[in-house]
């Protein structure tokens, strides 16, 4: 499978600090890919460099095959939402239309009308004066009909109640069926992404901490539970992620291909939400220079 | 027509969840040989998840012979699981009735009932007996 995204050793340094470091990512296409991590981890930094709006500090980013900030008619292949979901607040839905069908060469003005339609959007309406629901809806329309090869949407469900949120998603998600674009999409909410994501990208502490195709990552992360155990008995096969002991139970959320053959252990599945913490946690750990393996609860 | 969910809190896999959704309901009956599944287009409008784990949901059907997708048309249901195992659920509850029982009278509640009964499960099917 091709890749869309593709960054090696890429960073971006604000003054002193690293927003961004040592990033290498390999976004194959067709696949809507979540991007998740604490606020500050680097989520909004990374997109801005993947559709050029930012230059890196150091490494190498290719997107579509070319270096962003590419030609007009490379940049007609992303498509953007950036957070907050933008519009002008004085112009019409009509008058974004017009607006998208003149800036962009591959605009699809059928497709555009047929959304806000169905959408049940009056043309004449300012964007100023529309729901949240509706604004996200009218930026999600704009980027879906310059008919984007990737589309890049900073946290577009957050400031969503959860209703708007769900419509959202599915008529995210039917574009994706409907048109076969790769989607990176940044997110808080692991729920939604466990619905729409098939692709996971965690960042934490400005670096990417895990990163592939979600059923691989929930297939190959267990949780053990079973009498107290020194971490260092675990076979090496199973890197330790995270780890809790009370006196007499071990818990221990392990990465591994092969099968869990020691009988003392009750193994479970470990949901996304979990997984995602777990590496989020283990960045913040490791930044304090404590070893979570060492952490004891009693 | 059968309609999907998802349970995002069940640490199942989505396209795993799908899998033994249509199962399901092939084994009790509610789909039977022609009947049509959803369009992938309408799975990902319904409820909001991502197309290429519908797809990986009916590639694996297809390839456990139960569904067959019909290019341009849809995907259609080839194999039912009720008729083979249907007939042996009657006696084999029955047996299950008596044990449950039997462990009742030994003094045990629900939930020891459930993890003697999952732990068992898991241990012989280790040993792949089940």
């Amino acid at each position: 499978m091709t890749s869309v995204v593709k960054a090696v050793g890429l960073g971006k340094r604000y003054g002193r600090r690293w927003a961004l470091s040592d990033c290498t990512l390999d976004i194959p296409s067709g696949h809507v890919a979540g991007l998740v991590g604490p606020n500050g981890a680097g989520k909004t930094t990374l997109m801005q460099l993947v559709v050029g709006l930012l230059a890196p500090t150091t490494g190498a980013i290719e997107v579509l095959g070319t270096r962003p900030p590419a030609s007009p008619a490379e940049l007609a292949r992303v498509g953007f939402v950036a957070q907050e979901t933008p519009t002008y607040t004085a112009l019409s839905v009509a008058d974004h239309l017009r607006l998208g069908a003149h800036l962009n060469p591959t605009w699809d003005a059928a497709l555009a009308d047929r959304r806000i339609d169905r959408l049940g959007l009056d043309p004449r309406q300012r964007a100023g004066k529309l729901s949240g629901g509706q604004r996200a809806q009218l930026a999600l329309t704009l980027a879906i009909a310059k008919r984007p090869e990737l589309l890049i949407l900073d946290e577009p469900v957050a400031s969503l109640d959860p209703l708007a949120r769900r419509e959202f998603l599915q008529d995210l998600m039917e574009s994706v069926a409907e048109h076969g674009l790769t989607v990176v999409l940044s997110s808080h909410l692991v729920a939604d992404l466990e619905r729409v994501c098939d692709y996971l990208i965690v960042l934490a502490a400005a670096r990417v901490q895990l990163t592939g195709i979600v059923d691989d990552l929930l297939a190959s992360h267990h949780r053990l539970t079973g009498p107290r155990r020194d971490p260092r008995r675990l076979p090496s096969d199973e890197e330790i992620i995270q780890a809790s002991h009370t006196d007499r139970q071990s818990t221990f959320l392990v990465r591994t291909d092969a099968p869990i053959l020691d009988p003392a252990w009750t193994v479970e599945h470990v949901g996304l939400e979990d997984l995602v913490l777990a590496y989020m946690g283990q960045a913040t750990d490791t930044d304090r220079g404590r070893r979570p393996a060492l952490a004891v609860r009693r | 027509m059968i309609e999907f969910h998802l349970d995002t809190h069940s640490g199942v896999s989505p396209y795993l969840q799908l899998v033994h959704q249509v199962r399901r309901s092939l084994r009790l009956g509610l789909l039977d040989v022609g009947d049509q599944l959803p369009t992938v287009k309408d799975v990902v409008a319904g409820i909001a998840i991502n197309p290429n784990t519908v797809l990986k949901a009916y590639r694996e059907l297809e390839y456990e012979g139960l569904v067959a997708a019909r290019p341009g048309v849809g995907t259609f249901v080839t194999k039912t699981l009720g008729d083979g195992s249907a007939a042996s659920y009657g006696p084999l509850r029955q047996d299950l009735q008596r044990w449950f029982a039997k462990a009742r009278r030994a003094g045990l509640d629900d939930e020891s009932i459930d993890a003697l009964f999952q732990d068992t499960f898991r241990s012989a099917a280790r040993e792949g007996v089940a």
